[in-house]
């Protein structure tokens, strides 16, 4: 069995690793476009931060390939025919029996004007990103990052003591408008802001003038160095024509897409939210590891009998405060929404038909996979103390008999 | 008003050690400990303290100890700080003195003044470790000859019997008096030993019938919890005509204490009083005695031995030598430091007689009047250990009962509150958070753990002093010596001074 | 292979474990010299509420969310043995274990990463500290199959 996996994140990796519990023998093949052994991306920021560094990154031990038996690749691939089951990569072709395409996503780079004439202009996606936003930043640059999201915000975390200053322009009216609500971004950017970090919010940038921003209404801001952190897009290219694609490639709870023998994981495909039910992208490393695991045990033979349940979560932190999300947090579900804040501790809970749909957590997060066990797995919250748990996150919610299954396993 | 009474024991607290974790604050139902949160330091309120030991025991650090208050009334032979203080206490009250377990007073404990015989050159001991050696007993009547029928065939005319791995026996504690889950320890080691617990007057808890085998099920004044389902489901029946720690009076398990399953057992309303009457109302002789077991012989279709149960008091022989000849199989008697769960402390500690001299006179008298293989003898009332076995036997007791050395090798620290219900021991209580702490799992293990570690040391004994079966050992009251003893106690003892 | 399960019947809530727990993690010949003053922050907690009590630590799942989800690879399988173990080295305390954990047994830790239980064996008695320091039997170490 020849396997080749397109891509070496997170949903690589987990194929890898999923194969390898099937079959320890068959061919396996990794190609990536970055020449890197297979690092987090989520840690660039924190390589800038100081606070891992590239050895450290590595998402797995040295020796992951050789144990796992892996060929690994570094180039650039260019077609996929799925007739011939060949992959074509500069000059040279591979043969597959089962492929993974887990090609993520690449920053999305809005089409400002002006932006030719920008010198210092990075996006924050990458270790080459990082690296090269590494050798441009000094204490006398100011830097400004557009996307108050949340790479455009790990991003202003990283630098902000190595830069004179950060300013932060989103076109949305507050921070982390995908995961918070507007009470809760507030209080994380009053937190950030501590940190001496500027927020430019609902900035309309309508083009750029050398090393200045003009804003709609003709506000401008100078910078020496320009981060774009607007957002991402998956790279659903290679399967054009061949895979049905939506936003991203569309992929069954096998990881399969609509083209035979062609498996997809991670942040260029598309997958059911289990907590809305809805076809969405989820492009968040844990939900890329698990597609692209179960990917690997079903490319190997496995019927899995894992039951993947998808939701978008996110578990982050700015200068020492912790925000945990999942499910729904988009405020589009109204009814029953239920809210306890508490000082420090921001946390909101949203409900919809008896279940929980989607949380936040802002300082204390304890405990918070609890939550997200509800969401995950819809748990109605009649059959549990719902009134104890959003004040203290425990089994103790849970009935004797369900905690006792829990707990004896 | 005046608190006349100063606390008896003082709660030491090494600072240096304690770590505040608070453990002794969450395990003392009598509330003695508080976290000061201000402080960050945990205090304590002697004048609660029982000196059960449960918070010594689980400190982490060994940070606590209790020793005994320093603080004392004007001296004065006469008038103890102790009986000072229950005057402050009954002026107080107005009450009758409670206590709870056996007589702690000073009086003669006879076992301390018996000591064993060895084998020495012309009668060589036995080595338990090469040598089989029989520990085993049958309790019952035994048959005074043996019967053939005309055939010359041997007739079974062996009544009743319970055999026993070793000459012991858990005496009777009733479900209510104690646990549940003490009494799940009891049953539980009872059966993987080989040997009995008793239910006492508390009924037998429907979940205990698998035990029934090594069950002995009690009728007592208050008949509680008697049926006939009761009655056959187990390994014999003993009638309690009275108990050690408080002879000639009944007993009184309060309202509080019937509730659930306990009234349910005992088959009376909820939250009732228990209350056992002091005399069997339908026995005031021998004759009426006679009838009771005839009845539960009937009940039970002559398949259960008959004990009966009766408190060592002034005249014993007499009375076990009427009960010899009731029909019963074997007489259980207890001493005056049986333990309770409660009783009023002037009777428990006034009332009664050492079971040594006790169990020498009824074994004398019933071999007298040649009627000892009439009944087995059970002996109870503080058996300590197992020298105090070997001696009872040795004075003639078929098999002793022990109640007080179970419960302690359960976790109870003596601190004699039983009658108080809060056992922070889960032993002596019914509170639901307290019962849980005695996880039977482990109270049953340590009670297989402690005989197991006797009946070693029996066969021990045995093997020094030449005998390889515990019956050779019956009433062989020449491998005793006495010391320190009078005449007149000697010959009641039937037993030789040491050297003579 | 072994784990700690607890048996919520006989826990007693006294949260000993947490402070053999807590020393375990510190380490010393002395929990009174160790503890003295220290604020514990065990990887075993026991939760309590109308007098039902038990303890919760990491089950060591099969199929362990934790270590699926990490993003560095610090949490990881031990490959002799199924014991989940964390690197602290590699750990950026990003949190997303303790998102992603259903029984809330991974936590912060003092040091700014996480932590949890890695089932302390070599103990002078072979079984986690937590274990060797229930008084009733309520956390057990032990093999159970597991049930599917």
């Amino acid at each position: 069995m020849k396997y080749v996996i397109i891509g070496n994140s997170a949903a690589g990796v987990g194929c890898i690793e999923g194969i390898r519990q099937v079959d320890r023998e068959g061919e396996i093949t990794v190609i990536s476009n970055e020449p890197y052994h297979t690092y987090s991306r989520p840690l660039i920021s924190y390589l800038l931060y100081g606070k891992t560094d590239e050895q450290k990154m590595k998402y797995r031990p040295d020796d992951f390939y050789e144990k796992n038996n892996v060929n690994f690749i570094y180039g650039n691939v260019t077609k996929i025919d799925s007739t011939a089951k060949t992959v074509e990569y500069e000059t040279s072709i591979l043969v597959y029996d089962k492929l993974l395409v887990a090609t993520g996503s690449r920053a999305f780079v809005p089409p400002f004007a002006g932006l030719d004439g920008v010198a210092e202009r990075y996006t924050f996606m990458s270790l080459n990103d990082a690296k090269a936003l590494e050798q441009a930043i000094s204490q006398d640059k100011r830097v400004l990052i557009v996307g108050a999201g949340l790479i455009g915000l790990k991003c202003a975390e990283g630098i902000a003591a190595r830069v004179k200053s950060v300013t932060v322009a989103d076109l949305a009216d507050r921070i982390l408008p995908s995961i918070l609500d507007e009470q809760g971004a507030g209080i994380v950017q009053r937190h950030i802001e501590s940190k001496g970090i500027k927020f430019k919010l609902s900035a309309n940038i309508t083009r750029f003038e050398g090393n200045t921003a003009i804003l709609d209404g003709g506000d401008a801001i100078d910078f020496d160095i320009l981060v774009l952190a607007v957002g991402v897009r998956p790279n659903t290219a290679l399967l054009g024509g061949i895979a049905d694609i939506d936003k991203g490639i569309i992929v069954n709870e096998k990881s399969e897409t609509s083209a035979e023998n062609i498996y997809a994981a991670g942040d260029c495909t598309q997958t059911i939210d289990a907590s809305s039910g809805k076809s969405k992208i989820m492009a968040l490393l844990p939900n890329a590891y698990m597609q692209g695991e179960i990917a690997g045990l079903n490319m190997a033979g496995f019927t899995s009998t894992l039951k993947p349940r998808f939701i978008p979560m996110n578990a982050i932190g700015f200068f020492g405060l912790h925000i945990i999300t999942a499910g729904g947090c988009q405020l589009t579900i109204d009814n029953g929404q239920l809210t306890i804040n508490k000082s420090d501790n921001y946390r909101r809970f949203f409900v919809d038909n008896g279940v929980l749909r989607g949380y936040i957590l802002i300082g204390n997060v304890e405990k918070a996979g609890i939550y997200t066990s509800l969401i995950r797995e819809q748990i109605p919250l009649v059959h549990i103390d719902f009134e104890l748990l959003k004040e203290k996150p425990g089994l103790m919610a849970f009935s004797r008999e369900d905690r006792a299954k829990k707990l004896t396993i | 008003m005046i608190n006349y009474l100063y606390p008896l024991y003082e709660i030491v607290r090494n600072y240096d050690r304690c770590i505040a974790c608070r453990v002794c604050e969450r395990q003392c139902a009598n509330e003695v400990h508080e976290y000061i949160c201000d402080a960050d330091k945990v205090v304590c309120d002697d004048s609660k303290c029982v000196n059960c030991h449960r918070c010594v025991a689980l400190c982490p650090t060994r940070a606590l100890k209790i020793v005994k208050s320093g603080n004392t009334y004007r001296e004065n032979a006469n008038w103890s700080c102790k009986t000072i203080d229950e005057i402050y206490k009954q002026a107080g009250s107005g009450g009758v003195l409670l206590s709870g377990m056996g007589n702690p007073e000073k009086y003669p404990v006879y076992f301390d003044k018996i000591l064993l015989n060895a084998s020495q050159v012309t009668n060589p001991p036995i080595d338990p470790l090469r040598e089989p050696m029989e520990t085993k007993v049958s309790l019952g009547a035994k048959p005074k000859a043996v019967e053939r029928d005309e055939n010359g065939r041997i007739i079974n005319n062996l009544p009743p019997q319970i055999k026993l791995s070793m000459p012991l026996m858990f005496s009777a504690m009733s479900y209510g008096s104690i646990s549940y889950n003490a009494h799940e320890s009891l049953a539980r080691a009872a059966c993987e030993l080989g040997i009995l617990y008793n239910t006492g007057e508390g009924g037998l808890h429907e979940d205990f019938y698998q035990y029934g085998n090594n069950t002995i099920v009690q009728v007592a004044s208050g008949r509680f919890g008697v049926h006939t389902g009761y009655l056959n489901a187990s390994a014999a029946i003993e009638i309690k005509m009275g108990q050690g720690a408080k002879p000639g009076i009944g007993g009184h398990l309060p309202g509080t204490k019937i509730v659930g399953d306990i009234a349910k057992t005992r088959m009376i309303p909820e939250g009732s009083d228990a209350i056992s009457p002091a005399p069997h109302h339908d026995i005031y002789s021998i004759e009426d005695l006679r009838q009771l077991v005839y009845s539960l012989k009937e009940a039970t279709g002559y398949k259960k031995p008959v004990i009966v149960k009766i408190a060592a008091v002034h005249n014993i022989t007499a009375i076990a030598s009427g009960i010899a000849r009731s029909g019963a199989d074997m007489i259980a008697i207890d001493g005056f430091r049986g333990g309770t769960g409660a009783a009023p402390t002037r009777i428990r500690d006034n009332v009664g007689i050492p079971i040594e001299l006790a169990l020498a006179g009824v074994d004398k008298r019933l071999r007298d009047e040649g009627i000892r293989d009439n009944v087995s003898i059970v002996v109870g009332g503080s058996i300590r250990s197992s020298s105090d076995v070997v001696k009872a036997v040795a004075l003639g007791a078929d098999s002793v009962y022990i109640a007080s050395a179970a419960l302690i090798a359960m976790g109870c620290h003596l601190c004699r509150n039983c009658h108080g219900g809060k056992c922070n021991w889960g032993i002596a209580t019914q509170i639901p958070e307290l019962v849980k702490r005695l996880n039977p799992d482990l109270g049953y293990k340590r009670l297989v753990n402690l005989l197991t570690a006797w009946e070693h040391e029996i066969k021990e004994m045995m093997g020094l002093m030449g005998i390889n079966s515990i019956e050779s050992l019956k009433g062989n009251r020449l491998m005793l010596r006495g010391v320190g003893l009078s005449d007149r106690e000697l010959e009641i003892l039937g037993i030789k001074y040491a050297g003579s | 292979m072994k784990r700690v399960y607890v048996n919520e019947q006989w826990c007693l809530g006294c949260r000993l474990c947490e402070y053999y727990c807590a020393f375990a993690g510190i380490g010393g010949a002395d929990m009174a010299r160790t503890l003295k003053g220290v604020k514990i922050n065990p990887r075993i907690c026991v939760e309590e509420n109308n007098g039902i009590s038990f303890a919760v630590s990491c089950r060591h799942c099969e199929e362990p969310l934790c270590v699926k989800s990490c993003i560095t690879g610090a949490l990881t399988v031990n490959s002799d043995g199924g014991v989940i173990v964390v690197d602290k080295s590699r750990c950026v305390g990003c949190y997303t274990c303790i998102l992603s954990c259903p029984y809330g047994a991974v936590s912060p830790s003092d040091d700014g990463v996480i932590q949890k239980c890695e089932l302390c064996v070599k103990t002078v008695s072979g079984v986690p500290a937590c274990v060797q320091g229930c008084p009733n039997n309520a956390i057990v170490f032990e093999e159970r199959c597991v049930a599917l």
